[in-house]
């Protein structure tokens, strides 16, 4: 691929963004315009790019996608399947665009949440001081082009010291083929808050749309988040998602990212454990079929004395997909006693199927223990014979220990009717699996 | 309801059964006893189907059908059950899940009903007091972090649920102490019918105490020496295997 076309591609992600409102708050216009012109300097990836070897994304360049309000709003009922009960208020975006008439007030007295355009209104200084901050500017064009398209988003703050009963739930409904949208949300836990945010990105039609996502995450000392990311895109999407955690003192993150969806996916999780005694917790799971890419990256860097990080990436997959995993891990000088150790564990279904698993690590502090495992297989033949040898049949038996292996992430979701709705997804998927495999 | 003729089978081109013959009736008791590597894991693994194990020559009929031709799960299914000597452990997969799954498998083939979890659960919690399980086991990962003494008993637990016509028993005595002993051949025990057959691989006499054979045969080097009734264990105990494998057992008698 030729730089004028890849800087043309770009070009054509940007079209229409001239013709945004000007917000009546200088500091966003600035922000959009240095993302602009960031953007501008920025081609789009190739694999020739070190951060994108493994993932092509030639067949995003084939086609052209345009940011644009719904044509129509989806009916409540067809949102009734993604509910979350345990949430105390959903805040939903239909390709890209909040739609009030399909969001719920949150009534949580420790948090609150609203869309960028009440915080704006209201002058809320959180917005300024954190929006952008955490998600820089940088090399990624992805991120400067969600930038460029500020528009909606959510903010959701957690009040000092409160912690909130229930959990904040956005969903990011996709209804448009060729539609484009830059969905972006603002997590901001004051010093000892607590808060569980569930993001759910998800399409009404199996349709080939871009989604380009940036989150940004802020724990001040002593806050607890717990961020669950789901991804269910189609499986004709593109999805490229950016989350950026800061991590304080003696605070503590917990995600749990799943990709199911999209023909080309490709989520960075950067976390900077910026103070002593921060934590993090990150479970990951891809469970991909067909011809579908999964690409994460995951950047985790402990930068203070006494910090501890655990991270768990488990992919599943099937056909000729294909998953990435590439886990940097970082420590600084100044981290000492830092307590770190990664897995990446991989369960190919099909012999086309295709893992890369990269785990990176820098260490720069001596006093640190730091463990790190990848590994790729198959099913256990030992364990299919266990469960023949009782009756099950190969189909059953291969079916019940994939979702097993699906189901040490899944069962780390503190939210048992997001839980189930996943299992059910795993269960059928692999259940698809078999019944595809049976075909050939 | 078993008879094994002539029964060859080699592991990764190795010879390791070279002719066995054995046959086992409706409400008998069978040990195979034999020094290590003589042969007695391979006939229970080939004949509950497990892959890597090419039968060569030789047939085995299990209630006049060809036994052999039969899918490990179609084993299972028409009530053939081995107990692993090193039972899987399968994280991820609930074990009252698991076992509710084979019963359910195994009736569903039989045109039963199938069984519904509360239903199971009651059925299972009063085979497990027959084991004295610890009933914690029911919602833990199938064998993960289980003691070996857990793991053989988790082993006979599902031998009840299932109900087999033939249980194949590989080493359930190995790792066990005394009062574990005990309480999982108390458990087998109390599974004899006079339908059903228990066929005990083993490498020790211990284990014969408490489940009393009505034969014993001695294997080594992939052949039966010797047959005998439950004194020729008591033999083997005083006198070791060598009385037989170095001459002494003659006849191939079986």
């Amino acid at each position: 691929m030729s730089e004028a076309l890849a800087n043309g591609y770009l070009e054509s992600l940007l079209q229409g963004q001239s013709n945004l409102p000007r917000s009546p708050r200088g500091w966003l216009n600035t922000l959009r315009a240095d993302a602009l012109e960031r953007a501008n300097a920025l081609s789009v990836p190739t694999t020739r790019d070190e951060e994108w070897r493994y993932t092509d994304l030639s067949p995003l360049y084939q086609k052209s996608f345009h940011h644009a309000p719904p044509a129509a709003l989806p009916a409540r009922a067809e949102l009734t399947a993604y509910a979350v009960p345990e949430a105390g208020c959903t805040l939903t975006f239909v390709d890209g665009h909040f739609v009030p008439e399909l969001s719920t007030a949150c009534a949580d007295p420790a948090l609150t949440v609203m869309p960028f355009s009440a915080a704006l209104a209201e002058q809320d200084p959180t917005l300024q001081a954190h929006l952008a901050r955490h998600a820089v500017l940088g090399d990624d064009p992805f991120v400067a082009v969600n930038t460029a398209w500020l528009q909606d988003g959510v903010l959701l703050r957690v009040h000092a010291g409160r912690s909130a009963a229930t959990a904040v739930h956005v969903l990011y409904v996709s209804t448009r083929a060729e539609g484009a949208s830059y969905p972006r949300l603002l997590v901001v836990a004051e010093a000892n808050g607590e808060c569980t945010v569930v993001e759910d990105f998800v399409a009404l039609q199996p349709a080939a749309y871009l989604t380009n996502g940036v989150t940004e995450v802020a724990l001040a000392d002593g806050a607890r988040v717990r961020h669950v990311r789901v991804q269910r895109e189609s499986i004709a999407a593109f999805h490229f998602g950016t989350c950026a955690v800061r991590i304080g003192r003696n605070a503590r993150y917990l995600s749990s990212a799943v990709a199911l969806g999209a023909r080309i996916s490709r989520f960075n999780l950067n976390i900077t454990q910026a103070d002593e005694g921060a934590e993090s917790v990150l479970d990951g799971l891809a469970l991909i079929r067909d011809k579908q890419l999964a690409d994460t990256h995951s950047m985790l860097d402990h930068v203070q004395p006494h910090g501890r990080s655990r991270q768990l990436f488990k992919s599943i997959v099937d056909d000729t997909a294909h998953a990435v995993f590439n886990g940097k891990i970082f420590v600084r000088q100044g981290a000492q006693r830092t307590d770190s150790a990664q897995q990446s564990r991989s369960l190919l279904l099909s012999p086309r199927a295709r893992v890369d698993t990269k785990p990176q690590l820098e260490i720069f502090a001596d006093d640190v223990k730091c463990a790190h495992g990848a590994a790729v297989g198959q099913l256990e033949a030992e364990q299919v014979f266990y469960l023949k040898s009782r009756g099950l049949d190969e189909a059953s038996a291969r079916n019940l220990l994939t979702f097993a292996f699906a189901g040490e992430i899944i069962r780390g979701i503190a939210l048992p009717s997001l839980a189930r709705q996943l299992e059910h997804i795993v269960l059928q998927q692999t259940q698809k699996q078999t019944s595809y495999r049976n075909i050939q | 309801m078993l008879k094994i003729e002539n029964l060859h089978a080699t592991v990764d081109g190795k010879q390791i059964l070279r002719g066995i013959d054995l046959e086992v009736g409706a409400g008998e008791v069978h040990a195979i006893m034999g020094p290590n590597g003589s042969g007695k894991s391979t006939l229970a693994a080939v004949l509950a189907g497990r892959d890597g194990y090419e039968v060569t020559a030789g047939r085995a009929l299990y209630q006049g059908q060809d036994l052999l031709a039969l899918a490990p799960e179609d084993r299972a299914r028409q009530g053939v059950f081995l107990a692993f000597q090193y039972p899987v452990e399968i994280p991820g997969v609930g074990n009252a899940y698991f076992m509710r799954a084979a019963l359910n498998a195994t009736r569903k083939a039989r045109g039963e009903e199938e069984v519904d979890a509360i239903d199971f659960l009651e059925l299972i919690k009063s085979k497990m007091q027959l084991l004295e399980m610890n009933q914690a086991l029911l919602s833990r990962s199938v064998n993960e972090g289980f003691s070996g003494g857990e793991k053989k008993r988790n082993e006979i637990l599902q031998m009840a649920i299932l109900e087999p016509v033939l249980a194949i028993l590989d080493e359930v005595d190995s790792g066990l102490d005394i009062d574990a002993l005990r309480v999982v051949a108390s458990g087998v025990n109390g599974l004899r019918t006079p339908d059903n057959a228990v066929v005990l691989v083993t490498h020790y006499q211990r284990l014969l105490n408490y489940i009393v054979p009505d034969f014993v045969h001695v294997m080594d080097e992939g052949r039966v020496l010797r047959t005998g009734g439950k004194d020729l264990a008591l033999e083997l105990e005083s006198r070791g295997y060598d009385w037989v494998t170095q001459g002494a057992g003659t006849g191939v008698t079986a």
